[in-house]
């Protein structure tokens, strides 16, 4: 097997892996939304929603989004560096070791092992393991590094050093703990300083997988894509380095009004507020990237999930520090407000991102066109419409929720108990799941086309059909 | 050196991005692990039993953190709706913190002692059965789990809750004696929801409840100790709505959404008192229904009077004397 075949097949084994925990994911998810309206749906403790709600979040964040990010990365890694990665054995490795692992997670959350910890639920066995197998991602984007034929890094690269460094740093810091057992463990800290660790990991889990390697993607499939380079090198470098000092101040803006110091609140507060700058930083370079060509949002199929996509990212980043601001935070903290935020980067920036990259990738390995140009189009109304859908009613739930815990009678007594607030969302969880099925309809077309592409036949109808668009760029 | 050239360097570049994250790191982070503001202790904080250790844990498996909260913010709807807000000190023990992060269902910092236990041990095996609109799943299964204790004391030598296996040991065979006696007041219900040959047993709903009745229960016991038990206004004596039909069926609303659970239909009876008789536990005057009402009870009946207001609270009384017109 040649170096490229070889590199080749483990591009495509973490791209179809990060299907498969997306589509497992996206279905357990459906289940919870389900069960919000319908709580008999908990038919036994493994289906439980205080179980199934930690094997969604970690199956898509570990599952999905980190094999979409190990995908794109060697493939970025080989193109940008000019160089076969230094380790493919070692990738291979990892490959086998990543879907045993997530597997394992996805089976011990189900059984209850689990931490409690936001999104570092698992327990310390499978702990030591992601960090081996970040190490072992680690080994193969450093070598290549070192061992690269091209002289200057392109951005995306820096992102994605970033990613490795901060994923390192964040994860092991927050994970210590003292075993009692092979299943259980005690975090090292307590109480305040728990929680305060916690949040620091959780945003800055955010920030290095949902936006430094989604940021390296964009900066590298969207000019890739439409054949215009980044609008401005220099915006790109403000923007990196702010972004990479500003978030990791930003944790404790998950924990404003709580017993955690005033002062840590406010410095999170303010770098929350800042990080709007180098945010949109990206935003414009995207948005100027496309001056002049904004045609391709018609001609080429995937430049208008890069645009969508960044388009999200810089709502969320707007939306993110604001909801932060003490005042609005007292209102909107705890409510459907915030599973409204988080789904529109995960479902609009996240996914719309990493399945474009997937289908620009899985052509050129392929050396084939993609299956249907107009499956792809499908694809991405019913993500976009379906997650819409999600969020907004989400947004409009959170804010009557919000209202309605806050309200009083003129002599100062509540309004209305919990209860009333509960029966109050049903509507709203109605609309939320019909917006999950469609966005789940869209994720099922997107991964037949990749699929089909995957395997498809040179010269059958649909790719020479769409082999004319996409190579026009 | 020219900064262009990082970008040219790899490893360097790997060095300065760690610089870079670890400045934040360490001023929101790292140094805030040292300062006593983050580790506040209080005498008037006790660490949690062996039993509620364990009850900790399931609630942990269960993830109960992804719907409840612990932690009451210092805002006055906050404090009305579930008791006085937050403070360091009571978080000194927990390891994990579980403030969670979403409400899906009420916050839990302050649900220590505001039902009595039986009351749990009905909600948590059929939410719906008392409350007809929750979407809480139910938990059967933890009334048919014998507790695991085999871990115990090692989970109290880890978490430095400064006693030893010997008291682990003697709290166990405590617990399981008081909640199996036939004059543990909740052994009916418990009785109803614990199979016949776990009911000598420690169950893990045994244990969880213990846990839940141990939430925000030191600083009551503090605050009570100091101000005294929550004064229900003593000047409140008649009830301005006695015999005005109208405030009688609001008051029947009020009844539905806050008593019913408890005293069931019509105030017929159920973990609550009956309440639609003239003989009342605490006294029949409007002032001691009204006292009642506002302040609550010692055994289970929780205050009313920062949700409800003094004007519903009249309310409800002129309902439960409506019920006693009916019964009489």
């Amino acid at each position: 097997m040649t170096n490229a075949a070889r590199s080749d097949s483990i591009v495509k084994g973490f791209a179809l892996s990060s299907v498969f925990w997306l589509l497992i994911g996206l279905v357990v998810g459906l289940w919870l939304a389900a069960e919000m309206i319908y709580p008999v749906l908990n038919l036994t403790p493994w289906l439980a929603f205080g179980r199934l709600r930690v094997v969604h979040t970690n199956g898509l964040i570990f599952g999905f989004t980190l094999a979409g990010i190990f995908a794109c990365s060697f493939y970025m890694l080989e193109k940008l560096t000019r160089t076969p990665l230094a380790f493919p054995g070692l990738a291979k490795a990892q490959l086998w070791l990543f879907n045993i692992a997530i597997a394992l997670a996805a089976l011990s959350l189900f059984a209850g092992m689990n931490t409690s910890k936001e999104y570092a639920e698992l327990e310390w066995p499978l702990d030591i393991v992601v960090v081996v197998l970040w190490v072992m991602f680690a080994v193969n984007v450093m070598g290549t590094l070192v061992k690269r034929r091209e002289k200057q890094m392109y951005v995306s690269l820096w992102f994605l050093i970033a990613c490795v460094v901060t994923v390192a740093v964040v994860y092991i810091l927050n994970n210590l703990a003292i075993p009692v057992s092979l299943t259980k463990s005690y975090s090292v800290y307590a109480g305040v300083n728990d929680a305060n660790v916690q949040w620091w990991f959780g945003h800055n889990a955010v920030a290095s997988v949902f936006t430094f390697p989604i940021l390296a993607m964009f900066y590298y499939f969207l000019p890739k894509s439409t054949g215009l380079p980044i609008y401005s090198h220099r915006l790109s470098i403000i923007a990196f380095w702010s972004l990479v000092f500003g978030y990791l101040w930003t944790g404790a803006h998950h924990l404003m009004l709580t017993p955690v110091p005033e002062w840590i609140q406010t410095v999170a507060l303010a770098f929350s507020l800042f990080l709007i700058a180098p945010s949109w930083a990206s935003v414009i370079n995207g948005f100027y990237t496309m001056n002049g060509n904004w045609e391709k949002m018609k001609s080429n199929y995937l430049v208008k999930f890069f645009i969508l996509g960044i388009t999200f990212y810089g709502l969320q980043t707007i939306q993110g520090p604001t909801q932060a601001i003490r005042a609005l935070s007292g209102f909107l903290h705890y409510t459907e407000y915030i599973p409204g935020h988080v789904h529109m980067g995960t479902m609009g920036w996240v996914t719309m991102i990493i399945t474009a990259s997937m289908y620009f990738m899985m052509t050129r390995i392929s050396g084939r066109e993609i299956h249907s140009v107009k499956l792809a189009n499908v694809h991405f109304w019913l993500i976009l419409v379906g997650q819409l859908l999600f969020t907004v009613t989400l947004w409009i739930a959170g804010i009557v929720q919000g209202a309605m815990w806050k309200a009083t009678n003129p002599d100062g007594s509540l309004m209305y108990t919990f209860l009333d607030s509960v029966a109050a969302m049903y509507p709203f969880w109605t609309v939320r799941l019909v917006g999950g099925l469609l966005y789940f309809a869209g994720i099922a077309v997107f991964a037949y086309n990749l699929y089909m592409t995957s395997r498809s036949k040179p010269g059958t109808e649909s790719s020479t059909a769409a082999a004319a668009k996409a190579q026009a760029v | 050196m020219r900064f262009d050239s990082l970008y040219e360097k790899p490893v360097l570049f790997a060095i300065a991005a760690v610089v870079v994250i670890s400045v934040g790191t360490l001023v929101t982070t790292f140094i805030p692990l040292f300062l006593p503001s983050t580790q506040p202790v209080s005498p008037l904080i006790k660490p949690y039993t062996a039993v509620e250790t364990e009850g900790r844990d399931i609630y942990i498996r269960e993830g109960c953190n992804n719907c409840h909260t612990q932690t009451v913010r210092p805002l006055r709807t906050e404090v009305a709706r579930y008791g006085d807000y937050s403070k360091p000190e009571e978080s000194a023990w927990d390891r994990p913190f579980l403030w969670g992060s979403r409400r899906t269902g009420p916050d839990l910092a302050r649900v220590g002692g505001k039902y009595p236990d039986s009351w749990h041990y009905r909600h948590m095996p059929s939410p719906r059965s008392m409350f007809p609109a929750s979407n809480m799943p139910p938990y059967p299964a933890l009334a048919k789990a014998k507790l695991d204790t085999s871990l115990t004391a090692g989970k109290v030598k880890t978490l430095g809750y400064g006693y030893g296996e010997a008291e682990v040991v003697r709290q166990l065979a405590a617990f399981r004696q008081a909640v199996t006696a036939t004059a543990y007041p909740s052994a009916q219900v418990r009785s109803q929801v614990t199979p016949a040959a776990l009911q000598g047993e420690i169950t893990e709903l045994d244990a969880l409840v213990a846990y839940l009745q141990k939430l925000g229960r030191d600083l009551k016991a503090a605050q009570t100790a100091v101000a005294g038990p929550v004064a229900a206004e003593a000047a409140e004596s008649t009830n301005p709505y006695a015999g005005n039909r109208a405030a009688e069926e609001e008051g029947e609303k009020i009844f539905k959404e806050n008593c019913r659970s408890c005293h069931g239909e019509k105030g017929a009876g159920g973990f609550g008192p009956k309440l639609a008789t003239t003989t009342h536990k605490f006294g029949g005057s409007d002032a001691e229904l009204f006292a009642s009402v506002a302040g609550g009870r010692p055994g289970g009946m929780p205050t009313f009077l920062p949700q409800l207001g003094k004007d519903r609270v009249w309310k409800a009384v002129a309902y439960i004397r409506h019920l006693e017109r009916e019964n009489r």
